[in-house]
């Protein structure tokens, strides 16, 4: 088991190296670049920036360097000093920017893992047990239907609903009186109050895949032999259901929960834009579109290193829960 | 029989399947206090349903439609457990408590997420309160009394930690645990080696005469039942149609089926080389059940008018004999019986290797190892020792006959000689007289197309052997295609000659495979094999993964299409019952190499080697007062090697001198054998005398 | 029924009434007839080829061409549409909508439409309208349905915010939206199989340094990458050249559960007996390939395509959302959704959704039918 974490641990290293390069080629290879955007802007507004301003500027911001060099100062800043860079369009370091965004981040997507757990668990299990009941069916139905509906599209729906028949105006994690606040308990509150929502939206895709991979496993597992004979021992029904099937089905249900969290990741960001909440996936479309560089590359980034590390716990998690991991490749 | 003998009754049970079709119907079965019954039948004759019948553990969407189960409790009042709710508390207690039951393949049969100890005790809690300590005391004190190595610490292994015979044994162990009345045992050795096999069998009746309980044992093997029961039951599609004591059946058999099962055995008393009578035909879906007596379109005794339409019923013969056959009902007269051994059907068989004859096949001191890969970069860390300094003769016209028990290479060894691996030393000469002699691991171009149609090879599975995706036609002609020099029109006449030749019908070669039961599909595959006019057929396990008389029916083809194309066969294979009655010449692999080689007659009625007298020993139904050599411990690890004898950590007989060296392959060129001590041994062999009278 | 023969003795073919029926049929027959029996899936199957039919011909299908336009019915909502009319001699099938009267309420400074059922504006089927060239051949002016009288104000799925007809948009973003998965899927499969099939025929360190390759891909974060890829496709970039540069960005990351399949199944073939046997019968390495391992798992990977599909077309709608994926004039559902960025707007056009319903019924249809696909490709297991 320790040799098995050693190894895996080990191997998330080239994984953040590549992530951490990808990251960065994918802002700074496209041609253009903070300068020109800015230029395009201040000349359409009718003010021309001088050329020799515009050089002036890349070299104090080292735009100039090749490209490689440019990376490795970067990188080279995250690592040693957790310094990420600065912002050209908040006229900060990324890094007070991206903490408390990517702390956000984190909250909303281990919230909506644990809500689409909660409720997908249980159901996936009623609807393997009762196959082809009413139940089931329903569940199948809705569960087809939440992987067919876009995040936005559910978001704007559930922000449509709310506004129009509740008057609510939903969007952001904060209201306005907390949005620039200290943390307080009252902010705490606040905060908990506006996440259920995106926390349901960011959630019902994966809810619905979640229900279809554990009453396809389970259905594989309810008539495995063994079952037969922990049956054939006297066992009762629902301790038999829990400890065998369920506890099989659980092992590739585990190792799909890296998808899941990676959709969530990844899905946050578009419905973040949407419901204007005050996490990673607006300030990184606005840094991307302003082609604020480090501070776009250290979002992807931080996202990736965030899935990566899900990567390695539920490496870890499967390791701990099935024997044939941790004794055949420990 | 005293109805209060019996622990179970069975009346008229029927079993039926996704609605409609009864798999079981009509059965009455006693399963006697304190004694083994076997029940015994080919595979869809609805035995293991029967069994989990009795513990209400069959899977949807099956169940019992009919009939009762009595169980007689320890208190004399009688349980229905047809009538029983399967969920109910007294079912749970009638499981693992009062009956118990083992499996065929305890690697699916017990969770590999769970220690064999866990899963051991649970059975223990679930039906008495005792505390985590004493349950684990006792789960370790069973594994002891099952004969398992080290009990404390196998007590927390896992299922892929264990052998073969060690999984079973835990779960022989979690069986017994309760100490209940009844253990229902499904076919508990049939995927072990016969020497593992052998020591499970000598275990289970040991432990039924110790605790007195009654044991209902499944097997399709009748040595299996010679060895072990005290009663048989016969069944044929879903119903009993003989039983009794097992020496009256087994000496004296009644019905048309037992009969037939007893003389399509391959056996190792008398002339073993004695063509086998196969049943006709196979067991047909229970959804096809003829009418009538459900065995008459197979039987050479039926009657039309009579076996076709009348249902039969059970006559008693005396001595708690009871057959199920109009030939002894009322009816009797209008049947005339054949005795039970006709005269032997001449299936013609040359006199083969002529004296003096050039091989047909020479392989020399032949090599293949498997590397072990490991890690990213794939380095090598060590090899498995497949097929080790190996070096053989086949002449022309004979069948060489290569047994051993799995992992002994001969499988690999087989594949190596038709070109599926490539040999990593060694040579294989191939010299037909017609050709100038070839070596096949060089040949190139036309030389190799040449081999490549006259060396076939027949695998085990007809299943995954034959594309799926293809007519029959073009499986069997695509050798003649792709090795050209055939017009369409000639590869269609050869496909039809070859399909009537293997007994099929020529027009089913516009067919998938998917339309033909196994045994048909062994006979395409061997069609296949033999399109190409071969001179070497290479059978790997060709007829193991068949029924027994569908076994038998195939073995007795291959002989005949022997004699007929002049083929020479290298028949590999576990069974030496097979191995005995096919094979000219027999070739004992263990561990990678020949430990001995000879006449069929040598091998069997004059063993050497002291890995072929345990062989010999192992297969059941030789009797338990013959001399008993059981093997301890396991095949070597083939990624181990070994400087010594491969077989000296199990022989009985070994030397600290054994240990030393590696003993070569000595002897006459007639029978040769790899052991120091083989001119000092009195081996004993248990070919000889028959064991199974028969009438 | 029974097949024992008594003067062969020997054989029996025992082949049964229902695997006669069967044993003629090979592989494909058995999929289409597995297929059949899973409703879904055919129901799936219906509704995609009927939109890859709007996708088509979606001149013909639409009332009104994508670029016409009535400034005065900007956020114009759905007109009812009334099967007939009472002409006083009893009511008379006439199937038509009424005109919009519009006010503009100066307080809030928006427009209010009320039905005028004075200006009745009569339904047709093959009405003439804009001429257009069906499949850009045939020159013709015929419209499916529509007003009769052309240039009616005819909105029967309301307006957009500057009065174009929602219905005709959405008819017309179908040819992008359901191409783009296509196109992106082919793309993917190119990859696939390609790298998929170099990993299972090389295996080794090729295939392990492959596979820890498309594990690393996997794990990063599709959409912003995808968000960054996009952003960084210059503004000046023509809409054309944008939607091929989408449909790539797409499969840059969507080819790796593809080349998984692909991989997977060369892996468990090569070792599969038949293959073997084709081997010992002397196939060449291309034979064995193309006539025994392809036709093999071809239904699987043409199932895991149909599941890739939907995928393809929500990340589309996503980016054009986004307004960093597809540009206007080129038209998809998620450009058109870019209508609805925000409550407000939604609360008081909430029509604007429509192409998002188009989106769901797809991306459903394009699910069902995989399931089916992928049930019904093995067919020998049932």
């Amino acid at each position: 088991m320790g040799s098995f974490m050693l190894r895996r641990i080990i191997y998330v290293i080239p994984a953040l190296i590549a992530v951490s390069l990808i990251s960065f080629l994918v802002i700074a290879i496209p041609p253009g670049d903070f300068i020109t955007r800015t230029a395009e802007l201040r000349a359409a507004q009718g003010d021309i920036m001088p050329l020799a301003e515009q050089e002036a500027m890349r070299r104090a911001y080292g735009l100039d360097l090749p490209i490689m060099v440019q990376y490795w100062n970067w990188i080279s800043g995250v690592v040693t000093r957790g310094d990420f860079g600065y912002s050209f369009s908040f006229n900060l370091p990324v890094k007070d920017v991206i903490w408390p965004r990517l702390g956000l981040t984190i909250l909303l997507s281990v919230a909506s893992l644990l809500f689409i757990w909660v409720i997908a668990i249980p159901i996936g299990i009623y609807s393997a047990v009762r196959r082809y009941s009413a139940g089931d069916y329903l569940a199948t139905f809705l569960g087809f239907l939440g992987l067919a509906i876009p995040n936005f599209l559910l978001a704007l729906a559930v922000m449509y609903i709310a506004f129009a028949w509740f008057g609510m105006n939903v969007g952001g994690l904060f209201s306005p009186e907390y949005l620039e606040a200290p943390w307080s308990w009252g902010r705490v509150l606040d905060l908990l109050n506006h996440l259920w929502l995106p926390m349901i939206v960011l959630g019902t895709a994966g809810t619905a895949s979640v229900i279809r991979v554990i009453r396809a496993n389970l259905m594989d597992e309810l008539h495995k032999p063994y079952v037969t004979a922990a049956r054939a021992k006297g066992k009762g029904e629902f301790a038999l259901l829990m400890k065998y099937p369920v506890r099989h089905a659980l092992n590739p249900f585990v190792s799909g929960q890296n998808d899941i969290f990676v959709d969530i990741v990844s899905g946050g960001t578009i419905v973040a834009i949407v419901m204007g909440l005050q996490t990673t996936g607006p300030l990184l479309l606005d840094a991307l579109r302003t082609q604020d560089m480090y501070m776009a590359a250290s979002f992807i980034l931080m996202l990736s290193v965030l899935v990566v590390i899900g990567t390695l716990l539920s490496d870890v998690l499967l390791a701990w829960l099935d024997p044939r991991i941790r004794y055949q490749q420990g | 029989m005293q109805t209060t003998d019996n622990l179970v009754e069975i009346r008229d049970l029927a079993i039926t399947f996704a609605g409609s079709v009864d798999v079981v119907n009509g059965l009455d079965l006693d399963i006697p206090a304190g004694k083994t019954l076997c029940l015994v039948g080919e595979s869809g004759c609805g035995k293991s349903v029967t069994a989990k019948a009795i513990l209400q553990v069959i899977d949807h969407p099956g169940r019992v439609s009919g009939g009762s189960i009595n169980l007689r409790q320890t208190d004399g009042s009688l349980l229905d457990i047809a009538a029983t709710r399967s969920t109910s508390p007294v079912m749970r207690h009638v499981r693992g408590a009062d009956i118990a039951m083992i499996h065929q393949e305890p690697m699916s049969f017990l969770s590999p997420l769970y220690t064999i100890g866990n899963q051991i005790s649970e059975a223990l809690t679930l039906h008495r309160k005792v505390s985590k300590k004493e349950a684990r005391a006792e789960g370790i004190r069973m594994l002891e009394q099952v004969g398992m190595p080290d009990p404390e610490r196998r007590y927390d292994s896992y299922t892929f930690q264990l052998s073969g015979g060690q999984r079973q044994r835990a779960m022989i162990a979690m069986a017994l645990i309760n100490q209940p009345r009844l253990l229902i045992a499904d076919e508990p050795t049939t995927a072990l080696d016969v020497t593992t096999q052998a020591n499970i069998l000598d275990l289970l009746a040991q432990l039924q005469r110790d605790s007195g309980m009654a044991v209902l044992f499944i097997t399709h093997d009748l040595g299996v039942v010679a060895e072990i029961a005290d009663e048989v039951a016969v069944m044929y599609l879903g119903r009993i149609v003989e039983r009794g004591p097992v020496r009256e059946v087994l000496e004296n058999p009644k019905h048309p089926y037992t009969r037939g099962l007893l003389a399509s055995m391959p056996r190792l008393d008398g002339d073993f080389k004695a063509p086998l009578k196969a049943i006709p035909g196979m067991v047909p879906p229970p959804a096809l059940r003829p009418a009538g007596c459900p065995f008459h379109p197979r039987c050479e005794w039926a009657v039309a008018g009579l076996c076709n339409v009348m249902p039969v019923r059970d006559s008693d013969l005396g001595n708690d004999h009871m057959v199920a056959c109009h030939a002894y009902g009322p009816q009797a007269a209008q049947i005339t019986r054949t005795p039970l051994r006709p005269p032997a059907e001449a299936v013609a068989v040359a006199a083969r290797k002529p004296a003096g004859t050039e091989p047909l096949l020479s392989v020399r001191d032949l090599h293949k190892h498997f590397p072990i890969r490991s890690g990213f970069f794939q380095r090598q860390v060590g090899a498995v020792r497949a097929v080790n300094d190996i070096s053989l003769d086949i002449y022309p016209g004979e069948t060489l006959g290569l047994v051993g028990e799995s992992g002994c290479g001969k499988s690999t060894l087989g594949q190596t000689i038709v070109g599926l691996h490539r040999a990593d030393g060694g040579s294989i000469r191939f010299a037909d007289g017609a050709n100038p002699p070839a070596d096949l691991l060089t040949a190139r171009g036309a030389e190799a197309r040449r081999l490549r149609t006259d060396i076939r090879m027949i695998f085990q599975d007809p299943t995954g052997s034959l594309n799926p995706r293809m007519r029959v036609r073009d499986i069997i002609g695509e050798v003649l295609q792709v090795n050209g020099g055939h017009s369409p029109a000639e590869i269609e006449g050869r496909v039809q000659s070859l399909l009537s030749r293997v007994g099929l019908s020529p027009d089913y070669a516009e067919r998938y495979p998917h339309a033909f039961s196994g045994g048909q599909r062994q006979r395409i595959a061997i069609a296949r094999a033999l399109a190409s006019d071969p001179k070497l057929v290479i059978a790997d396990e060709a007829v193991s993964a068949l029924d027994v008389s569908v076994q038998t029916q195939i073995i007795n083809m291959m002989k005949a299409l022997q004699a007929e194309m002049g083929l020479t066969y290298l028949f590999v294979s576990h069974d030496l019952g097979v191995i005995a009655n096919i094979s000219d010449r027999v070739a004992v692999m263990y561990a990678g190499r020949i430990v001995e080689i000879g006449s069929t007659e040598a091998i069997f009625r004059n063993p050497r080697h002291p890995y072929t007298e345990a062989l010999l020993a192992a297969i059941p139904g030789r009797g338990i007062s013959k001399h008993r050599v059981r093997l301890p411990g396991h095949v070597p690890d083939p990624g181990q090697q070994l400087t010594g004898c491969p077989f000296a950590d199990r022989c009985p007989y070994a030397l600290p001198a054994c240990r030393a060296v590696l003993p070569p392959l000595d002897g006459t060129p007639n029978h040769r054998f790899a052991c120091i001590r083989a001119d000092e041994l009195q081996l004993r062999t248990v070919a000889g005398p028959p064991d199974l009278v028969t009438a | 029924m029974s097949t024992f023969d008594q003067t062969t003795g020997q054989v029996a073919p025992i082949a049964t009434a229902h695997q006669r029926g069967r044993g003629y049929d090979g592989h494909w027959a058995l999929v289409w007839q597995k297929f059949l029996r899973h409703r879904l899936g055919v129901a799936g199957a219906i509704v995609v080829v009927l939109a890859y039919i709007v996708a088509l011909i979606p001149e013909f299908l639409a009332p009104v061409t994508l670029e016409a336009y009535n400034p005065a019915y900007s956020y114009a909502p759905p007109q009812a549409i009334h099967w007939g009319r009472d002409t006083g001699e009893g009511w008379r099938f006439a199937p038509h909508v009424n005109a919009y009267k519009s006010e503009i309420d100066y307080n809030s400074g928006r427009r209010t439409f009320v039905e005028d059922p004075s200006q009745p504006i009569d339904i047709g089927l093959f009405v003439a309208g804009e001429p257009y060239r069906l499949l850009g051949l045939i020159p013709t002016d015929r419209h499916l349905f529509g007003p009769v009288t052309a240039g009616q104000p005819f909105f029967i799925a309301g307006a957009d915010r500057l009065g174009r007809d929602i219905l005709s948009r959405t008819i017309y973003g179908t040819r992008i939206s359901m191409t783009i998965g296509l196109v992106g899927v082919t793309l993917s499969l190119v990859f696939g199989i390609l790298i998929g099939g170099i990993s299972g025929l090389f295996g080794g360190v090729v295939d392990n340094l492959i596979q820890r390759f498309i594990e690393f891909i996997q794990s990063v974060p599709s959409i912003p990458l995808w968000i960054g890829l996009a952003a960084a496709i210059p503004q000046s970039v023509p809409p054309l050249q944008v939607y091929f540069l989408i449909t790539i960005i797409l499969s840059v990351l969507g080819w790796t559960s593809l080349a998984r399949v692909v991989r997977g199944r060369f892996l468990a073939m090569r070792n599969e007996d038949f293959v073997k046997a084709a081997r010992l019968d002397g196939c060449g390495p291309v034979r064995i390939i193309f006539r025994h391992m392809l036709p093999s798992f071809l239904s699987h990977i043409i199932a895991t395509v149909s599941l890739a599909i939907p995928g393809m077309i929500l990340a589309e709608t996503a980016l054009s959302y986004l307004g960093i994926g597809l540009r206007t004039p080129i038209v998809s559902w998620g450009v058109l959704l870019q209508e609805a960025q925000n409550v407000r707007t939604i609360a008081s056009a909430p029509w604007l959704l429509l192409p998002g319903g188009a989106v769901v019924i797809a991306v459903l249809a394009l699910n069902f039918l995989g399931d089916g696909l992928r049930d019904a490709a093995d067919p020998y297991s049932d």
